[in-house]
This record gives structure tokens, C-alpha cells and sequence, in this order.
């Protein structure tokens, strides 16, 4: 039977019967998702286009960046533009007064991220970007690219704890210098003052 | 009652066609016909579009068009209202007249060729003596229509794709008719309204005396639709298209409504196949049993053409396309013969019509089937098992 010329079409036909009859009882077979209507959840590893994290409530004071502009020079496609804040005598600020990131440029190699010592930027894991504006709507500015720091730990929650924990841990060893350097301070006029650092 | 029923497309066209004068009358008539032919096939191809493209889309596990409307039913009205609205374009190197031209010299043949197709009892534009004769000589104007969009075009992928329909068509012409020989030769006449007649009747009051229950009808019924598949430009015959290879082959540079005018002859020209098919070897608008004898003729004619439709769909959903070498050597090599073969056997039925003895009936429908099948084992044994006739083998690739 299996050698009778013509026998293979059947096969085929009766293969494609069962497929056309299965998908009517049998929804595993589809594999359409209906994209509007249901979507596949983002993976965690999944990244985009970048985002500022800011701790705390305010995007504007709990930014954690501070202009150092590593990102902007090491970004490949030069796509993050940041001018620093100034104070009224013109002393340039810890903190950027733009920061944009063309993500009609971006390229999401996630340099910036690595690069970035202060754990201020990292990728956000948002697709739904089309829009009808291609200049003005693709370039994101500093109150649309700042998110906080809970939502970072909701997309990447593996990654966002490890931040965490270094953050926390730089904080610790940093007040822990200050308490140091203040017991010092307050120690210091006890002792002689030809005496010498130990 | 059914009477009336199965005659009521007869009877309404009598009494419209009584109220106007008589001088008009001669005109009259052909041009409800014409209408009728064009309203109903014309929506029988905006609801076969659909079908087709729910119907694979189940045989692959997909979903298919379920966006606009319920279920997706008022997707052909998006389509057809895309189509009008597309920008018709014209190459600067095209010969305009022809490329003008083509989509109607698709469409115009086909629609003659449903002129001499019977749709139910009584139910015929014209009952022509050579009705089947007519129907080959305008389908064969499709071939025309084909080349004319290709060369017209000014485009290699154009001209290759018209290239291979032509040559895809005018051989697979040859199998189609012959396959309709032997019909033919068996009832005795040209005209499709009296093949029709000569299938009528049961066998042992239950088994219709439909050709395709005879070893030739059924051989030649395969081999018909086969043919039929390949001269309608349809997946697994469907190279002159050849999205992957040639992007759209004759249709290359046709877009909006013209366009749609090929796709329409298309899908024209597989209805009008496919009830010639029916007419031949399914007995037209016969019912398959006597006690269903009371449904109009009409309905089982649609039923049977939707199935029919059905079958095309479940083909197109299952085969892969064929190379070009295969198509000429199944055509040539593989169907003619096997096609005169049938004609043979058909000749031999018609001999043996008049064997009286216990058992004739079964004697001649073993000795029918076994010279079609020994014929059928013994060619594609020498074409595709011989040794050195295997499936190709590549000595790099791989």
C-alpha cells in the first residue's frame, strides 16, 4: 500500500483534512495569537529603548543621573542629547536640565547602560511606539524617559534587585564613612595638634 | 408544487420577459441571461474568496480573515473596495492598448463558455448542439489573454510567467478535452443539456447512472480535474504565478480593479471548469439518489459545484508547487497517455453495452478498472520508481 504511486497525495490530503477539522475543536493547534485582542507576556530579558530611573515620587529631584554624560559620548549612533543644569551664577549642576534619546536613532545595544556608574539608566521593555508624528513623538525627553525605580523592578526584577542591593550597599559603606569621618571631626580637638594621621 | 420550484428561474424569465413587446423580446432574453450568469457567479466569487481563505487557513492551524464583520463574513467587501480604490498603474514602457485589453480578454471568454452550461433542468442560456465543442474553443481564449498581459507588460518576470501559463495551458488542454472525449463518445452527443439527460436514471433504483461510477468515468474524472487544476492556473499548477520565483508572473504590473479582473477570470474560469466537470461526469443537476429526487435541480447543481470548490480549496492547501520539468513530463508523458488509455476503455464500455449475462455489469467494470489500473501502476513505475528515474539526487547540496 504504501508503495502505490499516488499514495503519498492521499497522505497529504488526509493530513490537511485533519488539520482543517482539529482547529475547529481543538484550539491548541492554533498558534495565532490575536495581537490587538491578546498579547504574549514580555520576557524579562527583553529590552528596547532606554529609561532614566528616579527613586522616590518626584522624576525631578529623585533622578538618579548627574549629567556625567558617559552615555551621550559612548552611544554608538549618538542618539542621547544632554545639556546640564546651571545655577544663577552659571556653576554647572549635578543634574541634566535636557536629556533626549532619539529612538528613531537608538539602536538598543544597551551601551548606555553599561557604561553608566550611577545605575541611572536602563532599558525599558515598551514596543508600542508607533505614532504619527516621526520627528516630535520619536524623540523622548527627560519627563517621558523617567520612570521609577518600582517599575523597573517590575520589568526586570532579577536585574533591578541586584541594582538594589549594590545601591544599598554603597549607601551603607558611604554613611558608614561619614560616621567615620564625623567621629573624627568631633575627635579631633582632643588631640594633640603635632599629632599625625594613624 | 416542486414542479414549480425546480422550474422557477424558467418561469420568472418567461413572464418577465412576456410583459415587455415583442420586438423586444429577442434582445430581452439573452440579456437576462447574461445578467443572471454575471450577478450570480460574479457573488459566488466574492464568497469563494472568502472560503478560500478560511478554509486554508484551517488546513494550515490558522485562523484566516476574522476582522471585519462577524466572523469575517464583509471580507470580500473590503477586499473589492481595496481594489477599487488602488491607483491603476500603467508601466511608461507598456503597449497600452494591450495592457488594457488583457484583463477583458480574460474575463469575456469565460463568460461566454457559461452560456452552454447547464444549471439545473431546462435551466440553459443557449442549448447549443456543440455546446461542449463552444465551451473548449472560448475557453482556450484565456490562453490569449494570459500572453497578451505578459507581453504587454514590457517586464521579464511578466513575459516568463505568460511563457509558462502558455505552455502550462495549451498542454494541459490536451488531457482536458481528450478526458471529456470520452464522455463524448459514450453518451453520443455535444450537447451538455443531453450528456445530462444520458446520466439519468438509476441503477437497481438506488445507484445513479452518473458516469464517474464507470472505470473510465471515474479515471477521466481524476484526470479532468487534474487538467482542470492546471489550465485554471491553480496550487500545485500554479507556476505562471509563482510568487516565490517570478513574484506574480503575468499580473506583475496590474493593480487595482484591473487586477481584480484577472482574479476574477480566474476564479470565473475554475467555476465554469468545475461545472463542466460536473456536467460530464457528476450528472449535472441530477440528484444522487431517487428519494432526493424532489430538491430543485438547481440546488444540487450549487451543492455539487461547492463541493467541487471545496475539493480545489483542500488541494491547494495540501500541495506543494511543481517544477516546471515535472509539470511537462506529468503532462505529456504521464496524462496523455493514460488519458488514451481511457478513451480505450471508454470504447470498450460502449462495445460491451449490450452483454446480457449474470455478472456483465461487474465483469466489465473489472476488466475497465484493471486495464486503467495496470496502465496507471505500469507509467509511473516507468516515470518515477524505474531505477535512475528515482527522486532527484544532489550530489553538493545536501
Amino acid at each position: 500500500m504504501k508503495h502505490t504511486p499516488g499514495w503519498g497525495l492521499l497522505k497529504g490530503l488526509f493530513e490537511t483534512a485533519r488539520n482543517f477539522v482539529g482547529s475547529y475543536y481543538q484550539p491548541g493547534r492554533l498558534t495565532t495569537i490575536e495581537y490587538p485582542d491578546e498579547r504574549l507576556p514580555v520576557q524579562e530579558n527583553f529590552r528596547n529603548f532606554p529609561m532614566l530611573i528616579y527613586d522616590g515620587a518626584d522624576p525631578e529631584r529623585g533622578l538618579r543621573c548627574v549629567g556625567c554624560k558617559i552615555c551621550e559620548k559612548e552611544c554608538p549612533p549618538q542618539c542621547i542629547y544632554i545639556v546640564l543644569e546651571r545655577d544663577r551664577s552659571g556653576k554647572v549642576q549635578k543634574r541634566p536640565r535636557l536629556f533626549d534619546i532619539d529612538v528613531s536613532v537608538c539602536m538598543s545595544c544597551q551601551i548606555c547602560v553599561e557604561v553608566c556608574p550611577f545605575d541611572a539608566i536602563k532599558m525599558n521593555t515598551e514596543y508600542e511606539l508607533s505614532t504619527g508624528d516621526r520627528f516630535g513623538a520619536l524623540l523622548l525627553r527627560k519627563a517621558e524617559l523617567a520612570k521609577p525605580n518600582e517599575y523597573y523592578r517590575r520589568l526586570h526584577p532579577t536585574e533591578a534587585a541586584e541594582v538594589d542591593a549594590r545601591l544599598a550597599a554603597a549607601a551603607q559603606a558611604k554613611a558608614a564613612a561619614q560616621a567615620k569621618e564625623q567621629a573624627k571631626l568631633t575627635a579631633k580637638p582632643a588631640k594633640p595638634a603635632w599629632s599625625t594621621q594613624p | 408544487m416542486m414542479e414549480t420550484l425546480d422550474q422557477l428561474f424558467v418561469l420568472l424569465k418567461r413572464w418577465v420577459v412576456g410583459e415587455f413587446p415583442a420586438a423586444w423580446r429577442l434582445w430581452l432574453s439573452p440579456l437576462i441571461d447574461a445578467g443572471a450568469i454575471i450577478g450570480v457567479f460574479a457573488g459566488l466569487f466574492a464568497v469563494t474568496t472568502l472560503l478560500e481563505r478560511k478554509g486554508l487557513g484551517r488546513l494550515q492551524n490558522r485562523m484566516g480573515p476574522n476582522r471585519v464583520g462577524p466572523f469575517g463574513v464583509l471580507q470580500p467587501l473590503a477586499d473589492g473596495l481595496k481594489m477599487l480604490t488602488k491607483e491603476d498603474i500603467v508601466p511608461r514602457a507598456a503597449d497600452r492598448v494591450v495592457h488594457f485589453l488583457a484583463p477583458i480578454a480574460m474575463v469575456t471568454p469565460i463568460l461566454l463558455a457559461y452560456a452552454v452550461l447547464p444549471f439545473g433542468r431546462n435551466l440553459v442560456a443557449v442549448d447549443f448542439d456543440a455546446g461542449l465543442l463552444f465551451f473548449f474553443a472560448v475557453g482556450a481564449g484565456t490562453e490569449l489573454a494570459v500572453f497578451m498581459a505578459g507581453w504587454s507588460s514590457r517586464n521579464k518576470y511578466s513575459l516568463l510567467g505568460a511563457m509558462r501559463g502558455i505552455a502550462q495551458m495549451i498542454s494541459y488542454e490536451v488531457p482536458l478535452v481528450l478526458s471529456a472525449v470520452a464522455v463524448v463518445l459514450v453518451a453520443g452527443s455535444l450537447s451538455l443539456p443531453s450528456i445530462v439527460d444520458s446520466q439519468a436514471g438509476y441503477h437497481w433504483g438506488w445507484l445513479a447512472r452518473w458516469h464517474v461510477f464507470t472505470p473510465w468515468g471515474l479515471a477521466g474524472f481524476i484526470l479532468f480535474l487534474i487538467a482542470a487544476t492546471a489550465e485554471s492556473n491553480r496550487s500545485p499548477f500554479d507556476l505562471p504565478e509563482g510568487e516565490s520565483e517570478i513574484i506574480a508572473g503575468h499580473l506583475i504590473e496590474y493593480s487595482g480593479f484591473k487586477y481584480a479582473l484577472f482574479f476574477l477570470g480566474e476564479y470565473l474560469g475554475l467555476f465554469a471548469v468545475s461545472a463542466l466537470g460536473i456536467t460530464l461526469f457528476l450528472g449535472g443537476w441530477q440528484a444522487p439518489v431517487p428519494f432526493l429526487a424532489w430538491v430543485p435541480s438547481y440546488l444540487w447543481f450549487g451543492a455539487k459545484l461547492l463541493g467541487c470548490i471545496a475539493l480545489f480549496i483542500w488541494l491547494r492547501g495540501t500541495m506543494p508547487r511543481l517544477r516546471t520539468d515535472q509539470l511537462m513530463n506529468f503532462a505529456w508523458k504521464f496524462m496523455l497517455p493514460l488519458v488514451l488509455v481511457n478513451l480505450v476503455v471508454a470504447a470498450l464500455w460502449h462495445g460491451t453495452a449490450a452483454w446480457g449475462f449474470f455478472g456483465a455489469g461487474a465483469t466489465r467494470w473489472l476488466l475497465g478498472g484493471a486495464v486503467l489500473w495496470l496502465t496507471y501502476s505500469a507509467l509511473s513505475h516507468a516515470l518515477f520508481t524505474a531505477p535512475g528515474r528515482g527522486p532527484r539526487t544532489y550530489r553538493y547540496a545536501d
